[in-house]
């Protein structure tokens, strides 16, 4: 369970997840998500328009995709944070489509968020134990009544600096979490999450703005996730990240699930190329060349890093 | 020349008033609204006046003894926080200003409107409501006290429950904000979507916390009213303005801010009236009228809240890192 900074060993991947050819929308021998027909239309812009998707349990989901792909969208379909225009979708076989989002946490699937969301003049033991769910003090006359609530708050306490100890900010509990640096915040939100024992866990681009000797710790919390029996579906736009720690990888282009496959295999995929590099690469759009540079060079990276 | 004993005593008086417990109740509400919600509510003194008439015309039209009155203030505020709340609190914190400075201003409209002149005596307003309560009164007649804080029985009994209740109301506060239920709301303050994604229904806690703030606002309504009448032309916006001068005087997430803040207020504002108007009586301010120096102190207190904004944004008790209101 420790993490330091020293790179552990190559991740024990999860394998043979799927049943049948692995194509967008393949199913899963044991989905812990299943979404059908979803889409989500801003303006004239079909942000989200997902077929059927299914995301493994027990494993390390990446979501990835260009720019405006829809991947951030589609997260916050999921997890109640907008509503879809068509579509309906299950957690653990009872369907969730258009819940509140707080009723989506409380079932045992909890987010962070692209831009943390570290409650800054809370302290950092606040923001913790925010995290705990089913609080007795949580309701207005109870809350008059401490004897009540007391010993749980006790219990959540202990977890709360457990968990820290975890990510190595214990020493922090009494500051203010808007004293920590971008990428401790990023731990405090990811630990903050697990103070509700999910079962999966979305992680909305953890390593944005990471500073790269929190990199490695990160990525290590994130396996952790999955050696303790959760699943995880997260966004990401570092390859290097997806490659190293997912089991299995979504690629999305224009709102749609272009390709499905474990991480080696889906990069290969010609509809991936494409969606990356853009159906009409050799024709001049007036594309952003420098963007079109960055993914040719992902790619490249991802392939180089197979042999 | 000038009396200094008066104008000192005059401001001494103000310390433990009625009108300054009143204001404190109403900035304790507040406090709960926007220094620990961050609700920005700008209609406290809508929630004032349903106390005020709530208490009066239930005691002079429907002849409802004391409790029931209040009773009835409190639930016209908990329908009014209902009503401002239930298609607001779902926007952005900006709506709900926009309408709670409206909701208001026509609760003070139709209090003034002449259609309903026999109930709530339109511009006049009301009077002749306070028998109840100072029957309620134990203290025996008679003047007690010293030096300025010299009153007679019901005066002194107006003091004591109103400064009570705000004690309540203090100690109340106190501890909703340090158990897990303050920590959710002040978790709204900081990011309502934070919270949300960890569970907790954003909106129902922020409902609470309008009803809650609000409810305090109208018992301050009616404390407010005991020692006057009740006049429409009271419930301005510049009430609401006034309020916050007091909370971002004293702090907007603490609990002692608002009656410091309150007291503080209502001394300065004593005295600088007091000493502005003797000093044009005494020549001293040769430019000016005696009317125009009574509007003086108001000018005086924008300043006032110009220069706190600026130099002090955490008030008199806030801790300046966990809250400056200009984020």
């Amino acid at each position: 369970m420790s993490s330091n900074s020293v790179p552990t060993s190559k991740p024990v991947k999860t394998v043979d997840m799927h049943i049948g050819e692995a194509v967008p929308g393949c199913k899963k021998k044991d989905p812990i998500l299943v979404v059908d027909g979803v889409s989500r239309t801003f303006g004239g812009l079909k942000a989200v328009d997902v077929e059927h998707l299914e995301v493994p349990r027990g494993a390390i989901t990446a979501l990835i995709g260009p720019n405006g792909a829809g991947k951030t969208t589609l997260f916050n379909l999921l997890t109640g944070f907008d509503k879809p225009d068509t579509g309906s979708w299950t957690f653990e076989g009872t369907p969730i489509g258009g819940m509140a989002a707080f009723k989506v946490a409380r079932m045992g699937q909890v987010r962070t968020f692209q831009l943390t969301k570290a409650l800054g003049l809370l302290t950092v033991m606040d923001n913790m134990l925010l995290g705990a769910k089913a609080q007795v003090g949580e309701n207005l006359f109870r809350a008059v009544l401490p004897f009540l609530w007391r010993q749980q708050e006790a219990d959540n306490k202990a977890k709360a600096l457990d968990l820290l100890t975890r990510f190595k900010l214990d020493t922090k509990k009494d500051d203010y979490a808007a004293s920590l640096s971008g990428g401790q915040r990023k731990l405090l939100e990811m630990a903050r999450a697990l103070m509700s024992d999910p079962t999966l866990v979305m992680l909305d681009e953890p390593m944005a703005g990471v500073n790269p000797a929190l990199t490695q710790s990160l990525l290590d919390h994130i396996l952790n996730l999955k050696s303790q029996g959760m699943s995880v579906l997260f966004v990401e736009h570092d390859m290097h990240m997806v490659r190293h720690i997912a089991d299995w990888v979504i690629v999305m282009a224009e709102g749609k699930v272009v390709a499905e496959g474990d991480p080696h295999e889906v990069m290969r995929n010609q509809a991936v190329i494409d969606a990356y590099l853009g159906q009409h690469h050799d024709e001049d759009l007036g594309e952003d060349p420098d963007a079109e540079k960055e993914h040719v060079g992902a790619i490249k990276e991802l392939l180089d890093d197979e042999l | 020349m000038i009396d200094w004993g008066a104008i000192f005593s005059n401001a001494a008086v103000e310390l433990i008033s009625p009108t300054t417990a009143a204001y404190a109740l109403a900035a304790l509400g507040l406090a709960v609204h926007f220094g620990y919600t961050g609700l920005l509510n700008f209609g406290q003194a809508g929630f004032m006046a349903l106390g005020a008439y709530g208490y009066a015309i239930s005691t002079l039209t429907f002849g409802f003894p004391v409790w029931a009155s209040v009773l009835v203030g409190i639930g016209a505020s908990v329908i009014f926080a209902l009503i401002l709340g239930i298609p607001t609190l779902r926007l952005r914190a900006d709506y709900l200003a926009i309408v709670t400075i409206a909701a208001a201003e026509i609760v003070r409209l139709l209090f003034t409107t002449n259609t309903f002149e026999p109930v709530t005596g339109s511009a006049n307003g009301l009077s002749g409501y306070k028998g109840g309560f100072a029957a309620l009164n134990p203290i025996p007649d008679g003047t007690y006290g010293f030096g300025p804080f010299e009153y007679n029985a019901y005066d002194w009994w107006l003091r004591i429950v109103a400064w009570t209740i705000v004690i309540l109301a203090c100690l109340f506060t106190w501890q909703i904000m340090r158990s897990p239920w303050g920590r959710v709301i002040k978790g709204i303050r900081e990011d309502e979507d934070a919270v949300r994604a960890l569970g907790k229904n954003v909106y129902f806690y922020k409902m609470q916390s309008l009803i809650l703030g609000g409810v305090f606002g109208t018992i301050a309504g009616m404390i407010f009213v005991l020692p006057r009448a009740v006049v429409p032309s009271n419930y301005q916006t510049s009430l609401t303005f006034f309020i916050y001068a007091i909370l971002l005087l004293g702090g907007a997430a603490t609990i002692l801010g608002p009656v410091i803040g309150s007291m503080v207020f209502w001394v300065l504002l004593s005295f600088f009236s007091g000493f502005i108007a003797r000093a044009v009586e005494a020549g001293w301010i040769p430019f000016m009228t005696s009317i125009q120096a009574g509007q003086l102190r108001f000018i005086l207190v924008g300043v006032a809240i110009m220069l706190i904004v600026i130099y002090r944004p955490q008030g008199i008790f806030g801790n300046k890192k966990e809250l400056a209101f200009v984020k």
